[in-house]
C-alpha cells in the first residue's frame, strides 16, 4: 500500500521541514511551530465552544432534574433527582425497541446513501457534458429541497387514496404506512433522496482532483482497474469518504423532519418512532423536558463514541486523514 | 496544548453553573390600552364561515377600542401540534397571544402550567353572567377559581346518508347490532364508501361506546384518579369500537390512522355511509357533497333505543396569564363570548350555544338539533378533571391503545393493560 501512494506524495512539492514524528524529533524549534495551528484555531474555538458548550451543559443539567410544565412556566421549583430520568428511560422497553430500530434505519439509511453517492459520483466522471449537467442539476434540486417540502410532496405521491403512485399501480387504498417496514423504508428513500447529492458531490470532486499523472503512472505500472481503484484512488478519497461516512452517519441518525412529518409524529401507534422523534414526543407533547434531555444526552455519547471509533479505526490503518 | 484547552473548558463551566434551565419569567401581566391584542381560535375543518364571524366581532371590539390593533391566528385542532403551539407560548410570553379559545379537557393542564389567568371576578361582573348554567360554569373551575367562559358545545351524533339508507333500505340504527348490521350493508353495496368512518386517532369517536357498557378511562377512587380502562366494561366497549376497523366496515389500512378532522372530511366527501360527527362539523359537512343527504340520529347504545353517553365536549375562550392587555383581552372575550356571536357562531358554525337563552333560541328555531339535544340529556361523560389528563391526551394514550388493536398488534386486554400504566403514571406525576 505504501508503495503504490508514493507516486501521489511525490507528486506534491517535497515537505520541506520534516515534520516530528514521536518523541525522538521533539527538538525546540519543532515545538515551536506546532503550538501555530492552535493559535489559528483559537479563533473558532472561540466561538464554537460556547456555542455548542452552553447548550449541551443545560442539556447535561436538565437531564438531572424534575423539569416538567410546571417547572416550565408555573414557577415550580425544579427538583435534582440524579439519575432518576436515565434509570426510568433504560428501564422503559419502549427506549429500547426506538434505539434498536434507530440504529437499523439509520445504518440502511448511510449504506443506500453511500451507494448511491458513490455510483452515481463515478456515473458523472463518465458521461458526456449535459448528461452530467442534467444530473447534477437534479441532484441540487433535491439537496436543495427543504425537508418539509421534500416529505410533503413524496407523501402526496404515496397517498392512501389519492397518490399517483397508486394510481399508476392500481392500488388504490392501499396504505403505505400501515405496515411498519413498509412506511420505514418509504421515508428511507426520502432521506436516501435528501442526502446523497452531498455524498454525491463530495465524492466527484475528490475523483475529479487526482492528477491523471497518478492514474497514468498507475496505469503504466501494469495496474488493472480495480487496482487502480483500490490502491490509487481509494487511498486518495480516504479523507473525503471519512468526512462523507461521519456526516451521514450523524444525519441518518438524528433524522426528524422526514418521520416526523411523513408518519404524523412517529406511525401508527408509535411503530416509527426514531431517537429524536421520541425525543420530541417525551420533551415537547408530554412535556417531559427532563426525560427528553436524557434522551438527547444519550444520543451525543453513541455519536460521539461512533465518531471517536471511526475516526480511530482510520488512524489504526495507519491513514493519515 | 490539552491542558490549555481542558482549563478553557472549565473556566467556561464554572461561569455558566451560575445558570439553572430556561424558565419563563414569571409572567408580570400587564394593562396596557393600545397596541396589539393577540387572538388564537381554532382552525376548524371549515374555517371560513368561522372567520366571519369573528371579523365582524373584532369589528366590533375596534369600534369600541379605536387604538387597537386586532390580530387573529388560528391554530391546529389535533391534539399534539395543538398542545405544543400552547406549550410554546407558556414557556415565551413574548410570543403568547392575550385571548385563547381552547378545548374545555386542556383547561386542567393550562391551570397547572400556570398559562391562564384567574377571570373569576371579570366574569363576576359580566352582563350576561346569568345566562350561563351553573354545570357549565363549573367545568372552568379549579380549586374555586374560574379560568374560562365556555363559548359552545360540541355533542357528537350519528350522522347517516340518507340517501344510501333509503336506496338500501336501511333504516337508521337504534343499537350497536343494528350500526355494525348498517354499516356492512353499506359497505358491501358501495365499495367505495366507508360503513362507517371510525379512526384509530379518534379518542371522542371511540369513547362513546366505552361509556355505553358502562366502562370509562378513569375512576375518582378517594380523591385520587385510578386508570379503570382495563376493566372488563372498558375492554368490551374497546371490542366494540375496535371492531368497527374491517375490511367489511373501515378497512384498518385506510382507517387505523384517522383522526376525528379526517372523518369529518371522509363523511363531507361522500365516501363513509355514516360517521361519529359533533354538531360542530355541520357547516364543514354542509360544505361537501353530503348536504342535503344526510340526517342525524343519536349514537345507539348497547341495548335497543339506548343513546351512548357523548363526550361533554365544547370550547371555551380565555385570557392568557401573561397578557400585556389584560382588560382589552377581557373585552374581547366577552364580546366573542356574548349571545349576539354566540348566536351568530352557530348560524355559521352549528356550535351549540352555552347561554342558556341563546340555546333555547336555536333549539327552538333549529329542528336539527333535536338528536343532539336528545344525546344532552340522555346524560353525558367527561374526561377526568385533572392537569394529567393533558398528558394522557398528549402522549396520545387512548389512540396507541384503539391503534394497537386495530392493527393486530396487541389483543383488547394487552392494549388496555398497557394503556391502564400510561394512564395511571400520568396521575402519579411520572
Amino acid at each position: 500500500m505504501t508503495t503504490t501512494t508514493t507516486p501521489a506524495r511525490a507528486d506534491r512539492p517535497a515537505p520541506a521541514p520534516v515534520r516530528p514524528r514521536g518523541g525522538a524529533n521533539k527538538t525546540k524549534s519543532g515545538r515551536r511551530r506546532s503550538w501555530m495551528p492552535l493559535w489559528l484555531l483559537l479563533p473558532s474555538a472561540v466561538i464554537l465552544i460556547p456555542l455548542f458548550g452552553y447548550p449541551l451543559y443545560q442539556l447535561g443539567l436538565l437531564s438531572f432534574l424534575e423539569f416538567g410544565q410546571p417547572q416550565a412556566s408555573a414557577g415550580e421549583v425544579a427538583e435534582f433527582v440524579g439519575f432518576d430520568n436515565y434509570s426510568t428511560l433504560l428501564g422503559d422497553d419502549q427506549f429500547w425497541d426506538v434505539l434498536s430500530q434507530t440504529v437499523i434505519f439509520a445504518a440502511a439509511c448511510v449504506v443506500a446513501t453511500l451507494a448511491v453517492g458513490a455510483a452515481l459520483a463515478v456515473l458523472l466522471t463518465r458521461v458526456g457534458k449535459w448528461p452530467r449537467l442534467l444530473l447534477l442539476f437534479a441532484a441540487l434540486g433535491a439537496w436543495a429541497a427543504p425537508a418539509m417540502t421534500g416529505s410533503t410532496v413524496w407523501m402526496f405521491l404515496f397517498d392512501t387514496n389519492l397518490g399517483l403512485v397508486n394510481e399508476v399501480l392500481g392500488m388504490q387504498g392501499h396504505n403505505w404506512f400501515y405496515e411498519k417496514w413498509s412506511a420505514f423504508a418509504l421515508v428511507g428513500v426520502v432521506v436516501v433522496w435528501h442526502s446523497f447529492p452531498f455524498v454525491m458531490i463530495s465524492l466527484y470532486a475528490g475523483i475529479e482532483s487526482i492528477p491523471v499523472s497518478v492514474l497514468e503512472a498507475a496505469r503504466l505500472d501494469g495496474a488493472s482497474t480495480w487496482t487502480t481503484f483500490r490502491h490509487v484512488m481509494l487511498p486518495i478519497l480516504r479523507p473525503i469518504l471519512t468526512i462523507v461516512v461521519i456526516q451521514s452517519i450523524i444525519w441518518d441518525f438524528k433524522v426528524f423532519t422526514q418521520i416526523y412529518v411523513m408518519t404524523g409524529g412517529g406511525g401508527i401507534a408509535g411503530q416509527n418512532l426514531v431517537l429524536n422523534v421520541y425525543a420530541y414526543q417525551k420533551a415537547f407533547a408530554s412535556s417531559d423536558y427532563s426525560l427528553g434531555a436524557a434522551i438527547g444526552v444519550l444520543m451525543t455519547l453513541i455519536l460521539l463514541v461512533v465518531t471517536v471509533f471511526y475516526i480511530r479505526a482510520l488512524r489504526r490503518s495507519g491513514e493519515e486523514l | 496544548m490539552k491542558i490549555r484547552s481542558l482549563a478553557a473548558v472549565a473556566v467556561a463551566g464554572i461561569a455558566l453553573a451560575a445558570c439553572a434551565p430556561g424558565t419563563a419569567s414569571k409572567s408580570k401581566s400587564a394593562d396596557e390600552q393600545t397596541g396589539t391584542l393577540k387572538v388564537w381560535l381554532y382552525d376548524e375543518a371549515n374555517r371560513a364561515p368561522k372567520e366571519k364571524v369573528v371579523n365582524a366581532a373584532v369589528a366590533d371590539f375596534k369600534a369600541a377600542h379605536p387604538k387597537v390593533n386586532v390580530e387573529v391566528g388560528y391554530i391546529p385542532t389535533d391534539a399534539g401540534p395543538r398542545a405544543e403551539k400552547m406549550k410554546g407560548a407558556f414557556n415565551d410570553p413574548n410570543s403568547a397571544p392575550d385571548v385563547v379559545e381552547f378545548g374545555n379537557t386542556d383547561l386542567f393542564g393550562y391551570v397547572a402550567a400556570g398559562g391562564l389567568a384567574d377571570i373569576s371576578a371579570d366574569l363576576d361582573t359580566w352582563s350576561e353572567v346569568g345566562d350561563l348554567p351553573k354545570d357549565l360554569k363549573d367545568t372552568t373551575l379549579v380549586d374555586g377559581k374560574t379560568y374560562g367562559l365556555p363559548w359552545w358545545l360540541g355533542l357528537r351524533s350519528l350522522y347517516y346518508r340518507t340517501d344510501v339508507f333509503t336506496e338500501l333500505g336501511i333504516k337508521p340504527p337504534t343499537s350497536y347490532a343494528e350500526l355494525v348490521e348498517a354499516a356492512k350493508k353499506v359497505r358491501s353495496a358501495k365499495p367505495d364508501m366507508f360503513g362507517i368512518a371510525v379512526g384509530g386517532k379518534y379518542t371522542f369517536g371511540g369513547l362513546p361506546f366505552v361509556w355505553a357498557g358502562g366502562g370509562d378511562i378513569a375512576t375518582q377512587q378517594g380523591g385520587k384518579y385510578v386508570a379503570t380502562i382495563d376493566s372488563p366494561q372498558s375492554q368490551a366497549g374497546v371490542k366494540a369500537y375496535t371492531d368497527l376497523f374491517g375490511k367489511d366496515i373501515c378497512p384498518p389500512q385506510q382507517c387505523a390512522d384517522l383522526t376525528g378532522g379526517k372523518t369529518v372530511e371522509a363523511f363531507a366527501a361522500g365516501t363513509a355511509g355514516m360517521a361519529i360527527l359533533p354538531n360542530s362539523s355541520r357547516s364543514a359537512v354542509e360544505a361537501g357533497v353530503a348536504k342535503g343527504k344526510y340526517a342525524v340520529v343519536p349514537l345507539p347504545g348497547n341495548t335497543p333505543g339506548s343513546i351512548a353517553p357523548a363526550f361533554s365536549g365544547g370550547n371555551d375562550l380565555g385570557v392568557m396569564k401573561s397578557s400585556q392587555h389584560r382588560s382589552l383581552a377581557v373585552d374581547f372575550m366577552k364580546i366573542l363570548g356574548g349571545k349576539k356571536y354566540q348566536l351568530q357562531m352557530f348560524d355559521a358554525m352549528g356550535n351549540l350555544p352555552t347561554l342558556a337563552s341563546a340555546r333555547g333560541d336555536v333549539v327552538a328555531k333549529d329542528p336539527w338539533l333535536k338528536p343532539f339535544i336528545d344525546t344532552l340529556n340522555a346524560g353525558t361523560k367527561f374526561v377526568p378533571k385533572d392537569a394529567a389528563w393533558a398528558k394522557i391526551d398528549a402522549q396520545s394514550v387512548v389512540p396507541t391503545m384503539f391503534q394497537k388493536v386495530v392493527t393486530g398488534k396487541s389483543d383488547v386486554s394487552g392494549a388496555t393493560g398497557e394503556a391502564k400504566t400510561a394512564i395511571d403514571n400520568a396521575f402519579a406525576g411520572k
